[in-house]
């Protein structure tokens, strides 16, 4: 101990003192200042940039999730669309199915109308014809079958036969 | 630019290299030098771990047997009876021993184990008494630029140099190149592995020039230790109570009031007791935890340079018994070990010199949750 | 000569103290890898106060 308090030089830890409170005062001025802000500037600016990578990165997301969106919307319409194309055409052939078919119905009851109408006139015409074809008959038999006495008695008699039997 | 660079560099290294030779190329002493028995290589390390007023290189003998020096001189600046006295170092010729008295305003001063002694004003020699204490004459406040102050001086000047150079790079680039492609690491290793974690988030920024500072001044003064050119700064008591003393007042001094109360007037603990654990509290605060600090940086250093000493002195020491190959191959596998580890040992003492600072800062500044 | 047995003392405890730390932080490491900064963090803490002591013990000695 005593060694070691001779050995300690007092002068020696003045101007020591004096250096190093010089020294540390300069390094803080010219040297540590400038240099701590620069990499502290340096560092933010790093932190900045990751930053504004990790922004763009998250906007892009945003943008292709836009995009995903809009072409799902996209795609969804051309199907509804699609689908009501379809529909569309399935009616509309379905109307004009029923439509001809009604056409088609009315045709046919307007010709079996004319049919039956043409067939009644024609009935009745026929009926005519043969009402006068028979009084003519009727008439030409008469006068022949009636220039006698005995033909006239016969004929009474076939058709009195007749009428009986029916 | 560039070649002015070039050219300033080149005549530093001139300077460097030839300045010490010119200066000393007269001063020569025949006695001292050589170092051989196990008694002179100790007290050669002894001498290189106190600090010396001079800076020298090495030593030789030429072959007029004068014992040449190579180094250069630094100012002494005393603080004396009589006012302040300054003269080069070069005057007392490399005697410590108290043998060479300069004779400055007057006053009479010897070097004796590295300390200068004022003597008594009718003494023409230094007497010693039994215990090799100068009897007439008296120690005086030593101001001098010496070894470890000029290794300060130039270390601090480096640090200056490195990082202002690197602080100025920032204003033209985001990413230093050269050597401050080496230093952003660090400063970014202290701020964020040392300061932040230990300080906490809020007050960090307030310390990291201190803890910055303190770290590259220990770890690059340790690494310089280890070089030939000698320095033993961070095994000066001086300079580690310096900075021990430096963190003392910063965190005694940003001390809040949860931090004085858990010292002075801790919550939680029986009445009676308090003011025993309060003294125990306040010596671990204001003398434990600098003297552990200071010890330890000083005595890590100079055990290292001790050793690594030691063990080169191997080569002189062993030769007679292992013969001049065996004594400096050992020597020289043994000690250049240790100076891996010594490399080890100068970051590992900065950090933890830096991480003790920073623990006992943030235990200062710290927010307590009341419960 | 008694403070040459003191100082070794003192070594002998210091040893056996880092020896625990060492060997402690080693089995924690161990244990939970992940954790390996933090234990080495405090490990170097907890040595270098022990150091601490263990240093001013001896140069109070001397």
């Amino acid at each position: 101990m005593d060694k070691l308090l001779n050995d300690f030089s007092p002068g020696l830890f003045v101007v020591s003192t004096i250096l190093l409170l010089a020294l540390i005062a300069l390094m803080v001025k010219f040297a540590w200042k400038p240099i701590l802000n620069s990499l502290n500037e340096r560092e933010e600016g790093i932190q900045g940039a990751l930053d504004a990578a990790e922004n763009a990165k998250k906007e892009m997301e945003n943008l292709q999730a836009d995009n995903q969106k809009l072409l799902q919307e996209a795609r969804l319409e051309r199907e509804t669309m699609l689908k009501e194309a379809r529909e569309l055409k399935a009616k509309m052939i379905a109307d004009a199915e029923e439509e001809a078919q009604a056409q088609a119905r009315k045709m046919i009851e307007q010709a079996q109308a004319a049919i039956d109408s043409e067939k009644k006139a024609a009935m009745a015409e026929l009926k005519s014809h043969v009402a006068g074809l028979s009084i003519d008959i009727a008439e030409k038999v008469v006068r022949k079958e009636l220039s006698s006495k005995n033909n006239q008695l016969e004929l009474v008699e076939e058709m009195l036969g007749e009428a009986t039997l029916n | 630019m560039k070649i002015f660079q070039q050219s300033f560099k080149f005549l530093a290294l001139v300077l460097f290299v030839v300045l010490p030779t010119s200066i000393f190329a007269n001063d020569t002493k025949k006695e001292g030098g050589q170092v051989d028995t196990k008694e002179e290589v100790e007290a050669y390390i002894l001498h290189h771990i106190q600090d010396s007023h001079d800076f020298s290189l090495f030593s030789y003998t030429n072959d007029a047997g004068e014992r040449k020096h190579v180094g250069f001189p630094l100012p002494v600046i005393l603080w004396t009876s009589e006012g302040l006295v300054t003269f080069m170092s070069s005057e007392f010729h490399h005697n410590d021993d108290g043998s060479v008295i300069v004779e400055k305003d007057g006053l009479k001063f010897a070097k004796i184990h590295s300390k200068i002694y004022e003597l008594d004003k009718d003494a023409s020699e230094v007497k010693f008494d039994e215990d090799h204490h100068a009897t007439n004459g008296h120690k005086v406040l030593d101001f001098s630029i010496t070894k470890s102050a000029f290794g300060i001086l130039i270390i601090g000047l480096l640090m200056l140099f490195w990082f202002s150079k690197l602080a100025r790079q920032y204003k033209k680039k985001q990413i230093p190149t050269g050597f401050g492609r080496v230093l952003e690491p660090l400063v970014l290793y202290v701020r964020d592995e040392i300061a932040r974690p230990n300080i906490g988030e809020k007050h960090y920024r307030r310390f990291t020039g201190y803890l910055l500072t303190v770290f590259f001044f220990i770890w690059v003064l340790n690494l310089a230790g280890l070089t030939p050119l000698g320095f033993n700064v961070t095994g000066q008591l001086a300079v580690t109570a310096c900075l021990a003393i430096f963190t003392l007042v910063i965190y005694t001094a940003s001390g809040n009031k949860d931090y004085w109360m858990h010292i002075l007037w801790m919550p939680g603990v029986p009445v009676l007791i308090r003011p025993v654990l309060a003294v125990i509290e306040l010596a671990g605060a204001l003398l434990i935890k600098p003297f552990s600090l200071l010890v330890r940086l000083f005595a890590n250093i100079s055990a290292g340079h001790i050793v690594v000493m030691s063990l080169i002195a191997i080569m002189f020491t062993l030769k007679d018994s292992l013969g001049v190959v065996g004594a400096t191959g050992l020597s020289f596998v043994l000690s250049f070990f240790i100076t891996l580890i010594e490399v080890l040992v100068a970051f590992l003492q900065a950090y933890i010199f830096t991480m003790l600072s920073a623990l006992f800062i943030g235990m200062a500044v710290a927010e307590h949750e009341h419960h | 000569m008694y403070n040459l047995i003191g100082a070794g003392l003192i070594v002998i405890g210091a040893g056996i103290g880092l020896g625990q730390i060492g060997g402690k932080a080693m089995e924690g490491i161990a244990r939970q890898p992940e954790a390996t900064g933090k234990i080495q963090t405090a490990m170097i803490i907890i040595a270098a106060l022990l150091e601490g002591l263990a240093f001013g013990a001896l140069f109070l000695g001397k």
